[in-house]
């Protein structure tokens, strides 16, 4: 989950672990994230300088300089590492040291706002309307909006061409013709299908399109829906379509099989496309991830928001609005989703995006009909995250069948 | 003689500094462990009183049980390997030879490696379809083992890892400690004919046991709070199969955001290793004493 750079996402984890081992290692965890003095708050600065804190890189801050014109402010950026941006944003909170504006990772948004540390964007007159529905969801907590996304991305399946067409084989749009499609191209050391079972929010991520397509719902994954979905899981491994290896995979290792030619097809995100495009002689596409009855796919959304965190100082609280405002604007919306190869998320925007770029048209499909991951439970996610990738890991290692697997996790107390 | 007040001044700058960093942490984890302590309280400064509520609740899990028994395991594991063979190879490096002392040099490697990265290279060898060590079995004829896929392999691979990375420790204090051996004791016994085995149960491993004792006393607490090798390697998975109690504080507190619950995990990891610790202290204690 959480896609981002690719090159983001390797140190996000690295950092993740490596908070993990310092505070793990002084046995202390908390005191660590908790109390520390935190970096430049609002209040010092300047009263038009707004401090912007995300974990894009520096590729970012032209469309930050161009957008604090348009406002009539300065900015002042501060990238952080991946997964330590949580981590940063709890200590300031603590600490009153929360920056201007504020980029979270959309399923985070509700747990950040459910703790009173952001603003409505009600009251800068921002509202997510024109843009897909699923932000609206992922961004609102308890009636309010709290963060706008401009640009959004979500999951598809990837196919090497040339594979296909050596094989005969037309991109699958069923089940049945995804799991028919895979068994023929496994041959030798290439896998048919790879996709990511890891035990992260990751794995929950890439399951969810199958999860949910079939009507899955994360309040009870106790279902019979939820198990066929799992036992198709299971199906492209017992076939030996899909390595044993996936539930051991993250995307970006998913991506390296696809890109080594050791997997024919995969699911992975628009992020890839950089990486993707770069290697030699692949020759690859994409279309929305298969469904059970060849319906619209329901894939989650992903992408990052932009919210306003309260600060001491009301009337730059609303020059951060506008600013996000300003970002959410259809026309740099265009322009953030050149720069990540993201897909804007205001409706005609995606549709003028996927004309002139083909590449990510099957992502501007799978948006539409997006869901967010927090759009039911809301802070609760998390807990429903970790039982549906429990669930994929016990019913892929053997553990227990698809059915018993979707039980234990649903009643395990995690 | 210093009178009451003067007494108490030198030992203050020692007292404070354990009563800041040592003290006030894990009295704060231990308060945390009864508290509802989530995201929403770096903002509001509030964490509920819960009592035992978040120890029922890790006590209830299944997940608890597989960690505390994943612990025990990896532990007892990695600690018996490794010291098993460093003073293999402790004793070994002892008779000097061409190129000995670079050799010793090379073994500290696994220590000297940023844990990511060695956690990150393992991960590689060991992967089932293009890792080296299956390509290397492969010449043999041996079929490519899930040694991280597979839920009962896994933990074995990750012990194996972490055995790879303890010994360096394990040699090099044990190595010092055969150092401090006289050599005369040898020579004596060798007039008397104990030679080989004879001098190791003899001579050895009496000279030695209180280094003994104090490496593998702290390689069970370095060995307990084990984290970064495992979200390494599998992350706790496949299907749990390699959580242990850190890995579980962690997944509590970092991913979960229960920090409540992540405390009351890791109060449970402080006071093995308090145990632990204890025996150490009684152990050097007694050597102090002899």
């Amino acid at each position: 989950m959480k896609p981002r750079f690719p090159e983001l996402r390797r140190a996000t984890r690295l950092r993740r672990t490596i908070i993990g081992a310092v505070a793990m290692a002084a046995t202390v965890p908390l005191v660590l994230t908790g109390c520390s003095a935190g970096g430049g708050g609002s209040s010092s600065a300047d009263s038009k300088t707004l401090t912007i804190e995300d974990y894009y890189a520096a590729s970012f801050n032209p469309i930050y300089n161009q957008c604090a014109k348009t406002v009539g402010a300065k900015v002042k950026i501060n990238h952080v590492a991946g997964a330590g941006l949580i981590a940063k944003v709890l200590q300031q909170a603590s600490s009153r040291t929360l920056p201007d504006v504020l980029m979270l990772d959309n399923p985070d948004v509700q747990q950040i706002a459910a703790s009173g540390a952001l603003s409505p964007l009600d009251d800068y007159g921002l509202s997510a309307d024109g843009l897909v529905p699923a932000v609206e969801k992922a961004n609102t907590y308890k009636g309010k909006l709290y963060g706008l996304q401009p640009v959004t991305n979500s999951i598809a399946l990837y196919y090497n061409t040339k594979l296909l067409k050596a094989a005969g084989v037309t991109p699958p749009k069923t089940w049945d013709e995804l799991r028919a499609a895979a068994k023929k191209l496994t041959t030798g050391k290439t896998y048919g299908f790879a996709m990511s079972n890891i035990n992260t929010y990751e794995g929950t991520w890439q399951f969810l399109p199958f999860f949910w397509s079939n009507g899955g719902d994360e309040k009870n994954i106790d279902t019979t829906a939820a198990t066929e979905a799992l036992q198709f899981d299971l199906a492209l491994q017992s076939d030996g379509s899909m390595s044993k290896s996936s539930i051991n995979w993250a995307q970006a290792d998913v991506n390296n099989q696809f890109i080594a030619g050791k997997a024919a097809m995969m699911i992975n995100g628009p992020w890839q496309l950089p990486a993707l495009n770069a290697a030699k002689g692949l020759s690859f596409d994409s279309v929305p991830i298969p469904t059970k009855d060849g319906a619209a796919t329901v894939a989650p959304l992903g992408g990052e928001a932009f919210t306003v965190p309260v600060t001491k100082d009301s009337a730059k609280m609303k020059l951060a609005g506008k600013f996000v405002g300003c970002l959410n604007e259809a026309k740099m919306q265009a322009t953030i989703a050149g720069i990540t190869g993201n897909v804007p998320t205001n409706i005609d925007a995606a549709d003028a995006w996927a004309k002139d770029h083909p590449q990510v048209a099957s992502f501007v499909t799978t948006v539409k009909t997006a869901r967010a991951r927090t759009g039911e439970l809301g802070e609760d996610w998390p807990k429903a995250a970790t039982k549906i990738y429990t669930a994929v890991q016990l019913a892929l290692t053997g553990k227990a069948t698809p059915a018993d697997a979707l039980k234990q996790a649903q009643t395990q107390n995690q | 003689m210093l009178s009451g007040a003067t007494r108490w001044l030198f030992v203050t700058p020692a007292a404070i500094f354990v009563a800041v960093f040592f003290g006030y942490p894990v009295v704060k984890n231990v308060i945390m462990s009864f508290q509802d302590y989530t995201t929403k309280t770096f903002f509001t400064g509030e964490a509920p009183w819960v009592g035992f509520a978040n120890y029922v609740s890790i006590f209830t899990s299944s997940v608890f049980t597989t960690s505390l028994i994943n612990t025990g395991l990896f532990t007892i594991g990695s600690i018996v390997m490794q010291f098993v063979i460093g003073l293999g190879l402790a004793l070994f490096f002892k008779r000097n030879f061409p190129l000995s002392a670079f050799l010793r040099g090379l073994l500290l490697l696994p220590w000297l490696l940023p844990l990511i990265a060695s956690s990150a290279v393992w991960k590689w060898l060991l992967d089932q379809d293009s890792g080296a060590l299956n390509q290397f079995l492969g010449i043999f004829g041996v079929p490519a083992v899930p040694w991280l896929v597979s839920p009962n392999l896994a933990l074995i691979a990750v012990i194996g890892v972490n055995i790879w990375l303890g010994i360096p420790f394990n040699t090099t204090i044990l190595y010092s400690g055969l150092q401090a051996v006289p050599t005369e004791l040898y020579e004596a016994a060798s007039l008397d004919g104990a030679t080989g085995w004879k001098a190791f149960w003899h001579i050895t491993w009496p000279s030695i046991r209180s280094v003994v004792s104090v490496v593998i006393i702290l390689g069970v607490v370095y060995t307990l709070k084990v984290v970064d090798l495992i979200l390494g390697l599998t992350g706790g998975g496949p299907a749990n199969s390699t959580q242990t109690l850190a890995t579980n504080a962690y997944h509590q507190s970092f991913i979960n955001f229960q920090f409540g619950i992540g405390a009351a995990v890791s109060n449970v990891l402080i006071v093995v290793s308090f145990v632990f610790a204890m025996i150490y202290l009684a152990i050097s204690r007694k050597a102090v004493d002899e």
